[in-house]
């Protein structure tokens, strides 16, 4: 037993020491540069998109801004994170995690999601209201939770949802599929998902999601991650921006 | 009552085919070495394990594979005994056999039962765990549950096997007298020949899932058909090709017997008709061969000598006689038997 | 021999010494008494205690045919019923979905012909957490029955006993061990369901949120309120298990 975990200990020493590439002006290293990017579950058709067209290699967490935020405090390794809401991305300001101070590259903004053709002649928020229909809703401790809250707040409508999602893409695929009637989600949903129809929330009930980035402030490949920042801000950044739905910043 | 079967089945490339008779009130001990199939011979019976055959109880059909008539074990009304007990263990004794007069629903079966221990004086043990009884007192409660529900053919799997010897003549004696005053068919399986004897009435040897040889206990040991048999008898059981005056052995060796026929014929010897000299014995005896003592057995007064050479026997003697030949492993004897002493039979 | 068992110990204790260490002892009681943790409490035993009924009500038949099933047919009732222990709790969810859901296989004729929608009830909880639990319950009664000395069941159908008063009366009671153990561990999985319960059922206070997902939802926003939520459960599995097994084997 002890002699095979010497064995073990043994095999797998040196493949730890040789594994750290540590570049420093006498060791050359020719390692691609590469990012690692904490982004919001709603960011991922965009993201995908823009990983395709830099010219180095890109890792993504997608998941919900919350969630990214806990991971980011309990000392997950990123270099660059893209938050669904300016209020996470102050938590993690506040916690000292942020380099720069971060920049809005996207607004997104609330539309209700119906199945295709819109077979419950849902038009509006005050609709969501009537009996009968299964409505699902974003969960108030996600950004899009938070949004949607306000909206019907505006609205002056009260739902009673038939459950609170813990992810905006969930209330998204629960539509998809035919088990809720009607959903609340980002514009950028609808546009990217193909399988619901949009019902649009008109400006005075809407709210305007901002979607702030910025590099990490223990991020290992600073430069990189400037590069992504700067390439999302671009004109080419902002049109698949646009192209899936999310508004220029 | 009487049970008729004719049973063939097979399992794992052991085959059953064995046909059976028995009347009432008869007790049949089914004999055999370990393995010979007797257990599911058992279960057969008991319609526990398919088979192709025939199986008929007191005129009613239980089994008949051509008309593909089963009776079910639990509506066939036959008690089964196992080697060891096989009391739930969850329930008091009293539950235990109550348990089959419930099951048909019997009125009262908690006062049958306790009158059921009661006779067999185990009125203050009907309160008790099967795990609290002592083999014997198990084995008794055992076959108490199954007599309770009143079966019409009794089914004993070597009820006597797993106790230990103190206390196994007593739970004999008592198995003895509860059978005696049991009115349907008894079949007994057993690999111990005592209790074949003490409790049957007829003996059925089956050997390697076949009947060999059936009869009285008296018949079955005096013309032994199998080694199993003539080891139990303690005879020796030769097996050769009658030519007039004597038998000729597959080895080749003759064996010079009267009466010995023409054809395959058994020779039975008796140990006790063995007798080894130092010297070539002069005289009458018409069987001398040379042997080797292989081994000693003291068995009470006697002295039991296994011997090889080119008729291998088994000879039985005085103390004094292995002391006056010297005899021990290994030694050199003369063998002789009376052709008179042989007795032969047709295989 | 002895370090390697520590070092599993210590994989046990020390996230849960995390828990203690970490917990906000001073909110435990305001936490107790808050009405959610409350009405998540209550569902989680509810729907966690029901779905080891519901186990138990199938998963005895299941396993009783899966000892008596042989060759290939049992290989694929095995692996069949084994399949959500392997399967990711959320992929659990989806199946339940296509199955249960509105436009499910069963689930689409039910909502057309009786107006009735699984997907986020009460009842869809305890689907889900049958679902993801029963396995434990079958492997553990099947490994029970198989160990078991049918000459038991033989006796007691020689004695008479129909097939169903053999079960009742003997191999039941003669499995008593191998379900109560089957039926703990399904009960474990079942209260600590997370993914296929979000999945299929949604997360409504009240209805369809249990603990774990409180618990998961608190870590957002409030990580304190997530850990003295995690302490009750742990409180409550324990209390509960020590009550069962008394009541279970204390004549064992």
């Amino acid at each position: 037993m002890i002699r095979a975990l010497i064995l073990i200990a043994l095999v797998a020493l040196p493949a730890c020491g040789s594994s750290a590439n540590e570049c420093s002006p006498q060791v050359s290293c020719y390692v691609k540069p590469k990012v690692t990017v904490f982004a919001a579950a709603s960011l991922q058709p965009a993201f995908d998109k823009i990983a395709e067209r830099l010219h180095f290699s890109a890792t993504f967490n997608y998941a919900g801004t919350q969630t990214l935020t806990s991971q980011l405090t309990q000392g997950a390794q990123a270099d660059v994170f893209a938050s669904a809401d300016t209020a996470h991305m102050t938590t993690l300001q506040h916690a000292g995690l942020i380099q720069d101070a971060p920049q809005v590259f996207a607004h997104n903004r609330l539309e209700i999601a119906v199945a295709n053709g819109n077979p419950k002649a849902i038009h509006s928020l005050a609709d969501l209201a009537r009996g009968g229909l299964v409505v699902v809703l974003a969960d108030p401790s996600v950004p899009a939770g938070q949004y949607t809250q306000q909206a019907l707040a505006k609205a002056g409508v009260t739902v009673k949802p038939a459950s609170l999602e813990l992810q905006v893409t969930a209330v998204l695929n629960k539509v998809a599929v035919g088990e809720a009637d009607a959903g609340i989600v980002y514009v950028s949903n609808v546009v990217t998902s193909g399988k619901v129809d949009g019902v649009a929330i008109p400006d005075s009930q809407n709210v305007i999601a901002a979607y702030p980035i910025a590099t990490l402030k223990d991020a290992q490949n600073k430069g990189a991650a400037t590069d992504f920042i700067g390439f999302v801000l671009s004109p080419d950044g902002q049109s698949i921006l646009k192209a899936a739905g999310f508004e220029s910043a | 009552m009487s049970l008729r079967a004719a049973i063939k089945t097979s399992r794992s490339g052991f085959a059953l085919d064995v046909e059976l008779a028995a009347g009432a009130g008869e007790t049949v001990a089914v004999l055999g070495p370990n393995g010979a199939g007797k257990t599911t011979l058992l279960r057969a019976l008991a319609g526990l394990i398919p088979l192709e055959g025939h199986v008929e109880l007191d005129g009613q059909v239980l089994d008949d594979s051509a008309t593909a008539r089963h009776v079910p074990t639990e509506h066939r009304r036959v008690g089964l005994v196992f080697q060891d007990h096989v009391l739930f263990p969850h329930m008091t004794v009293l539950d235990n056999v109550a348990f089959g007069l419930r099951a048909q629903h019997k009125r009262d079966a908690s006062k049958v039962a306790t009158e059921w221990l009661a006779r067999a004086g185990l009125a203050e043990r009907a309160g008790a765990m099967p795990r609290e009884l002592s083999g014997g007192q198990a084995q008794r409660v055992a076959l108490l549950r199954t007599l309770a529900t009143e079966p019409r053919l009794l089914l004993l799997d070597e009820p006597l096997s797993s106790l230990d010897v103190s206390v196994r003549a007593e739970v004999r004696r008592e198995l003895s007298r509860q059978l005696s005053g049991f009115q349907g068919v008894r079949i007994l399986v057993t690999h111990d020949p005592l209790e074949a004897m003490a409790l049957a009435d007829r003996l059925v040897v089956v050997e390697a899932g076949r009947i060999v040889q059936g009869g009285s206990p008296a018949e079955v040991t005096a013309k032994p058909r199998s080694r199993f048999v003539a080891d139990l008898a303690g005879v020796n059981l030769l097996r050769g090709r009658g030519r007039g005056d004597h038998i000729e052995l597959e080895g080749g060796a003759i064996v010079a017997a009267p009466e010995a026929g023409e054809g395959y014929v058994f020779a039975v010897i008796h140990p006790r008709a063995v007798a080894l000299y130092l010297a070539r014995p002069e005289g009458t005896p018409r069987n001398v061969w040379r042997g080797r003592a292989e081994d000693l057995d003291l068995q009470g007064e006697r002295v039991r000598v296994r011997l090889s050479g080119a008729v291998p026997l088994v000879a039985e003697v005085t103390p004094s006689a292995v002391r006056d030949l010297h005899l021990a492993a290994g030694a050199e004897v003369w063998v002789a038997v009376k052709a008179t002493e042989i007795s032969v039979y047709r295989a | 021999m002895i370090g390697l068992a520590a070092a599993g110990l210590l994989l046990f204790v020390l996230p849960l010494a995390g828990l203690i260490a970490r917990a906000p002892w001073g909110q435990v009681g305001p936490e107790l008494v808050a009405s959610e943790t409350a009405s998540a409490l209550g569902l989680s035993v509810l729907c966690s205690l029901t779905a080891t009924a519901v186990a138990l009500v199938l998963g005895i038949p299941l396993a009783l045919v899966l000892s008596r099933t042989t060759g290939t047919a049992r290989g694929v009732m095995r692996a069949l019923t084994t399949l959500p222990m392997v399967l990711p709790p959320v992929v659990g969810g989806v199946a339940l979905w296509l199955a249960f859901g509105r436009r499910g296989l069963i689930g689409a004729p039910l909502y057309q012909l009786l107006g009735i929608q699984i997907p986020f009830t009460t009842a869809a909880v305890v689907i889900a957490e049958t679902f993801v639990a029963m396995p434990f319950l079958v492997i553990a009664v099947e490994g029970g029955l198989r160990a078991m000395d049918h000459r038991y069941e033989e006796a007691a159908r020689a004695l008479g006993a129909s097939g169903w008063r053999v079960f009742a009366r003997v191999t039941l009671p003669l499995l008593r061990p191998a379900i109560f153990s089957g039926a703990v561990l399904c009960w474990a999985r079942a209260l600590g369901e997370f993914g296929a319960t979000i999945t299929f059922a949604g997360n409504l206070p009240g209805r369809t949120q249990t603990v774990p997902l409180a618990v998961y939802v608190a870590l957002e926003t409030r990580p304190d309120g997530a850990i003295v939520l995690s302490l009750i459960l742990l409180a409550v599995s324990l209390a509960i298990l020590i009550g069962m097994r008394d009541r279970w084997l204390g004549s064992l």
